[in-house]
């Protein structure tokens, strides 16, 4: 269906974009893309529309702007409410799990990862790194309780866990290939290995999978960035 | 009948472990409350029940459902027992208004409010100061916007987003107490002082709220243990 008043301010690398994408393509939403330049000074519509984070994602629909990814990801599944393309589950308990795990991911998994992008010294990345490989066992543990034997945390069909974390497998596999060691491991996270496959394989994830090598240049320009801001002024 | 049984683990000085049991006080549900007394080491039930974090509050639901987080909580106690008043607005848009600022208080607010308490130095605790200020300001407009004209975030009754906030009330409250200071203020923020008392006398509310002084009390408590900690690590 098509809506003339659905926009997507974001940018191809980044994963909570990704994730509003997804979550537009599941529904069939036809979108207008405006992109956003991680690596030059924040636009007008980012700053206005976001005044108090000024981050991307920010959606705009109907009324106000919403930000946060999580937060926009369950208004996509209020408004477009298909049930062959529910992204929450329907049954409560199980609703809870899906945003535990999701929380998880951006609350514990993705900080160990971006700390590993900018891990300044040696001893830095090491202890991200451990962090960031506890962190796949982890989520291997709840794949197992959550998919129930099927392909995804979503069971038959991709839901909000997998949209949460699945977004993040460009940026994983980047990462590893800077630390020589393969995040997600056949070793440790044999079923999540099989599971980024189905999932970046699936019809509504695949346009939006951000080329590797494009996503490890503009990984180097980002790290840069970053580290030039935490630089002490003084 | 265990099946339908709710437990739910907390400690009195948290905040966070005030939500779920307002929001089952909404939905008039009764509950068996655990207290866990966290300065003294960790139950095997929390341990069990929240292997991810270990921290309280769990709400365990019947013999197997554990929920942890307590935003989440509140939204599956919403869900489960749908019959019963909403805590959640029903329209879309304003769903997603009552979470961004929900999750706004815990990511960015309240950190900023117990950094007033351990911060190093007058500028420090003035630039934490002045964030707590300013998101108070913010809250101010979203406490006009959300409201409409009524008494809660949530309109004509307590909301999600007055849980998420109110339950900081008692914290906030003792750190204008110990920096003899209003954050809550009548010429800046006239709106929320009346919301504050309205929140905190409401039935669902008012006996779950911890007493101020005894709250007081226990961040002296709190602070001194964190320097301590501090210092120590200095020394290393």
């Amino acid at each position: 269906m098509a809506e003339s008043n659905v926009k997507v301010l974001g940018t191809w690398a980044s994963p909570f974009v990704m994730r509003v994408k997804i979550a537009l393509h599941l529904k069939s939403v036809l979108y207008e893309d405006v992109e956003e330049d991680l690596l030059a000074p924040k636009s007008e519509l980012l700053l206005k529309s976001n005044p108090v984070y000024k981050k991307i994602p920010v959606f705009f629909h109907a009324h106000s702007p919403i930000c946060e990814s999580l937060i926009i990801l369950q208004y996509i599944d209020e408004v477009w409410t298909t049930s062959a393309s529910s992204i929450l589950p329907s049954d409560p308990y199980e609703r809870s799990q899906s945003r535990f795990w999701a929380a998880y991911v951006d609350d514990k998994f993705f900080p160990a990862l971006r700390r590993l992008l900018i891990g300044a010294t040696e001893e830095d990345k090491k202890a991200a790194l451990a962090e960031v490989v506890e962190g796949t066992v982890v989520l291997e543990g709840a794949f197992g309780e959550l998919s129930k034997g099927k392909a995804f945390f979503g069971g038959d069909n991709i839901g909000f866990v997998d949209i949460a974390l699945g977004s993040l497998l460009g940026w994983i596999e980047v990462i590893g290939k800077q630390c020589e060691t393969k995040l997600v491991s056949e070793a440790k996270t044999p079923r999540l290995v099989q599971w980024a496959d189905c999932f970046s394989a699936h019809e509504a994830v695949k346009d939006v999978l951000p080329d590797v090598d494009k996503l490890a240049d503009f990984g180097l320009k980002l790290r840069a960035k970053i580290l030039k801001g935490l630089a002490p002024t003084n | 009948m265990a099946t339908n049984e709710v437990k739910v683990l907390g400690s009195w000085p948290s905040p966070y472990a005030i939500r779920p049991r307002i929001a089952l006080n909404l939905k008039s549900l009764t509950y068996e409350y655990i207290e866990e007394k966290l300065w003294e080491g960790k139950s095997e039930l929390l341990l069990q029940s929240n292997p991810v974090y270990k921290k309280i509050p769990v709400l365990i639901h019947g013999d197997n459902k554990p929920i942890c987080e307590s935003l989440i909580i509140v939204q599956y106690i919403d869900e489960a027992w749908s019959s019963g008043p909403s805590i959640l607005p029903s329209d879309p848009c304003e769903r997603a208004v009552a979470r961004f600022w929900a999750a706004y208080l815990d990511d960015k607010w309240f950190p900023a409010v117990k950094s007033i308490g351990v911060a190093k130095g007058e500028e420090a605790k003035k630039a934490a100061i002045a964030q707590v200020e300013e998101g108070l300001a913010l809250m101010e407009e979203a406490y006009d916007k959300c409201s409409k004209g009524k008494g809660y975030f949530g309109g004509d009754e307590v909301g999600y987003l007055d849980i998420a906030f109110g339950s900081f009330l008692g914290w906030l409250r003792v750190t204008e107490k110990f920096n003899a200071m209003k954050l809550l203020d009548e010429g800046k923020t006239p709106g929320l002082v009346k919301w504050a008392d309205r929140f905190c006398s409401h039935a669902a509310v008012k006996d779950v709220m911890p007493d101020t002084d005894k709250l007081a009390e226990f961040g002296k408590f709190v602070i001194a243990k964190i320097r301590a900690a501090g210092a120590a690590a200095e020394m290393h």
